[in-house]
């Protein structure tokens, strides 16, 4: 087949490398959503042992960071 | 909660990818056969090669479990599987998307390396029920191994065979005689590659620590549970 002209090729390349972008951004997003519920249930968790820390007699917080 | 060295390498990553595409579309020359379309290349073939790459990859460290018994080996022989098949994906698309515009069909089936890499990608689609449908982690992990292994020698296998085979209507871009990319082209296709390694390197550190991490919550949570029910 002959070259294509450069407004047809545009669209085709173009969704190629749209392809291959949606894929990376969908892939981080997914490991994202992951990571920031892992955080969520690890602030819990502290939360959990927080508490159970206040509860017993001379009990301490745990401290973060 | 991030693996050590996983920021630097993301910009690395980043910062190659962008110096990639701005080779492909203000350095590289237009294909003196195929214009503009051709650009297509820079995206499909390095991420054909990472995905294959990831495919071996994952069978050594497979090899790695088997030989040492350590977990750690299976889930990152699992993440690169994981991602070599959403790599995968992408050279199928691209590939199609490639051919519709060169050779005026989505899939041509009389192609050895299209029919090849397709068959590569459709066995380590099976690697997902076979994993899954094992409860036992021993069992899963061991299972899993043996499958990446297997597959995994299947790869180069495959490659050498569509190599020999006679049809050449897919461009052959690595051979004995370094291939027919002039200069610029080259350059760019090499940045390209290497981008696509970074990027792969670390998605797979950035999945592998999601896992690990998930891993040891689970087994903090349990072990809080223990605790509370001793007490109470």
């Amino acid at each position: 087949m002959p070259a294509l002209p450069l407004d047809e090729a545009g669209k085709y390349v173009a969704g190629a490398y749209t392809v291959f972008l949606a894929l990376i951004v969908i892939y981080v997003a997914i490991i994202g959503a992951k990571i920031a519920r892992i955080e969520r249930q690890v602030s819990e968790l502290l939360e959990l042992t927080d508490e159970d820390a206040a509860e017993r007699p001379g009990g301490e917080r745990a401290s973060v960071g | 909660m991030f693996s050590k060295g996983l920021r630097p390498l993301a910009v690395a990553a980043v910062v190659t990818t962008l110096a990639a595409f701005a080779l492909v579309f203000f350095y590289a020359p237009l294909d003196a056969d195929q214009g503009f379309v051709q650009k297509i290349f820079y995206v499909h073939v390095p991420m054909a090669i990472v995905a294959l790459g990831g495919f071996v990859a994952a069978g050594i460290m497979a090899i790695k479990h088997l030989r040492t018994g350590d977990s750690s080996w299976d889930l990152r022989s699992y993440v690169a599987i994981h991602l070599s098949i959403i790599l995968g994906t992408g050279v199928l698309i691209t590939g199609a998307i490639w051919a519709k515009a060169s050779w005026g069909h989505w899939w041509v089936w009389d192609e050895p390396v299209l029919v090849s890499f397709l068959i590569v990608f459709l066995l380590y689609c099976v690697y997902y029920p076979l994993r899954f449908s094992i409860e036992d982690p021993e069992r899963q992990a061991r299972y899993s191994s043996v499958f990446a292994i297997a597959a995994g020698a299947f790869v180069p296998i495959n490659f050498t065979a569509v190599r020999l085979a006679e049809a050449v209507t897919h461009p052959r871009v690595l051979s004995q005689t370094g291939g027919s990319l002039p200069g610029e082209m080259r350059l760019t296709f090499l940045v390209c590659i290497l981008a696509m390694t970074l990027l792969f390197v670390t998605l797979w550190k950035l999945e592998l620590t999601a896992k690990r991490t998930s891993a040891q919550l689970k087994r903090l949570r349990s072990r809080l549970e223990l605790r509370a029910q001793a007490a109470g």
